[in-house]
């Protein structure tokens, strides 16, 4: 192999990675303590976006587990889970966003609330989601900076 | 932890309610007579071997809603039986080179085929493992008939399986785990049962034992029993086979499918057999 060609290799290695300089990656994020307290994306989460990633069926679909009456709208809530009523009032943001990266962590390994930010998942999965995580990061941002407005029960 | 897990555990017993349905989230205590036939809903769990996670179990039916349910209680009102009746022509209809129906060998169904669908998967000595009647249907269609063998799904394939079922209405499902090498393959169904699959990382018991009684979106979890297969949805307005449910299920998870009477899928349907043992074949069962 010539230098030139290694060199070349070496600029695609940097580039191809260079969008973790931005955001974390999902291998990256330490859950401590029930708790991931920086942010994972570089913008700031943005709460408009992330009520529509908690509805959107493809995205979080989120309301298939947790009643949430700030969208009493949609119909068919889930109550596989608690309700999200005044939950920014039972969790500090570090733990929300620990919570939707990967409930395993805070929850245990039994629950069944999926982990939406992580590559720790079930066996088999199929092509088209491998080492994929169901959000990115920055909807992982945008649903925490959501449920940070849910305050009231 | 901050501010309380108990907190948030009581909130649930309290809020866990779904918006605008009315429906408790437990399943409800009703009994089901077909026309006029009482079938049972609810029956102790199988005791053999140990570990069932349940005392008692329970058929989908308690969790439907209440239209879906009296679709099923009244023949003329239940869609799946217009299948049944195509069930019934095609076992009298001569296919293949041999010349020759189901009728031709088993005669009338209505007494050769009674409590044949409770008892299956059985074990086959030939293939060294078990068989559900649709297997065993292409077994006839290929030896007896020198028929060729129905594709997975083929609506002939599940209007028969219907019909068959169908002739064990009201019976306990019950297995025989003790033929051949079955216990093997109750052991491995039980391995996938609470195998988590796919990117959201679920089993079949995370959601049909940990959590049923809940709801997800609009659908009622029940036990995922399978003694009302083949089912006729009314989403699909269809007959719906077992394999593909426990695909359906299996892809909801994010996960690659097993394919239809695969070893994986054979073992779940012994497993999940044995599991919902006791409870009366409903054949062809209504479902939304
Ligand atoms: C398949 C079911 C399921 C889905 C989907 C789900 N959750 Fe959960 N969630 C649960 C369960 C169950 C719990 C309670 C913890 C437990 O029992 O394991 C929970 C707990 C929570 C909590 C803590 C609630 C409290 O009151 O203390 C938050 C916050 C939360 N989920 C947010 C979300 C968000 C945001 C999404 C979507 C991006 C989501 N969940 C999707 C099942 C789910
Ligand atoms: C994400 C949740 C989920 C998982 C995981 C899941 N199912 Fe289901 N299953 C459902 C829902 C929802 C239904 C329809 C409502 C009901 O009967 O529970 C259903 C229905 C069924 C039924 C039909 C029950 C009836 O009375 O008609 C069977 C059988 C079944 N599931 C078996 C399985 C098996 C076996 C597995 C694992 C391979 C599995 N399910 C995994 C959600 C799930």
């Amino acid at each position: 192999m010539n230098r030139a060609f290694k060199q070349s290799l070496a600029l695609i290695a940097v580039f191809a990675t260079a969008p973790a300089i931005a955001e974390t990656r999902p291998g990256d994020v330490k859950v401590d303590d029930m708790m991931v307290a920086e942010p994972i994306a570089e913008e700031r989460g943005d709460p408009a976006e992330g009520r529509k990633v908690f509805a959107d069926r493809g995205l979080g679909n989120c309301l298939a587990c947790h009643v949430n009456a700030d969208l009493k709208g949609e119909l068919f809530q889930g109550n596989v889970g608690p309700a999200m009523d005044g939950v920014a009032g039972r969790w500090e943001p570090a733990q929300l966003r620990a919570i939707v990266v990967n409930a395993k962590k805070v929850f245990g390994d039994q629950t069944i609330m999926p982990g939406f930010y992580t590559l720790d998942v079930g066996v088999d999965v199929a092509e088209k989601f491998k080492g994929k995580t169901i959000l990115s990061a920055q909807q992982v941002e945008d649903v925490v900076a959501y449920l940070e407005t849910l305050k009231s029960e | 932890m901050k501010k309380s897990t108990i907190a948030w555990i009581a909130l649930m017993a309290v809020t866990a309610q779904p918006l605008g349905a009315s429906a408790l989230a437990d399943p409800v205590s009703d009994s089901l007579e077909i026309d006029g036939q009482a079938m049972i809903t609810e029956a102790p769990a199988p005791k053999e071997p140990a570990g069932h996670p349940f005392e008692v179990v329970k058929s989908g039916w308690l969790y439907r809603e209440p239209e879906t349910r009296s679709m099923e209680m009244d023949s003329f009102e239940n869609p799946g039986m217009l299948n049944v009746e195509r069930g019934e022509e095609i076992w009298n209809t001569v296919e293949g080179e041999a010349g020759k129906s189901c009728a031709s060998c088993h005669n009338e169904a209505s007494e050769s085929m009674k409590g044949v669908g409770a008892h299956y998967p059985k074990w086959n000595a030939n293939a060294g493992k078990p068989i559900n009647i649709e297997l065993q249907i292409n077994a006839c269609r290929e030896n007896q008939m020198k028929a060729e063998p129905y594709k997975f799904d083929a609506q002939d394939q599940k209007d028969l399986s219907a019909y068959i079922k169908h002739q064990s209405l009201g019976m306990p499902v019950e297995v025989d785990l003790s033929a051949g090498d079955m216990m093997s393959w109750w052991e491995k169904g039980k391995e996938r049962y609470y195998l988590r699959t796919g990117q959201l990382n679920l089993a079949c018991a995370t959601c049909h034992e940990a959590n049923n009684g809940l709801y997800l979106r609009a659908d009622h979890l029940s036990q995922g029993n399978t003694n009302g297969f083949p089912t006729y949805r009314l989403k699909q307005g269809n007959l719906v086979s077992l394999h593909n449910r426990f695909r359906g299920c299996i892809r909801d998870t994010r996960a690659e499918q097993p394919k239809a009477f695969s070893d994986e899928l054979m073992a779940l349907e012994v497993y999940t057999a044995w599991r919902g043992g006791g409870l009366s074949v409903e054949t062809p069962a209504v479902r939304q």
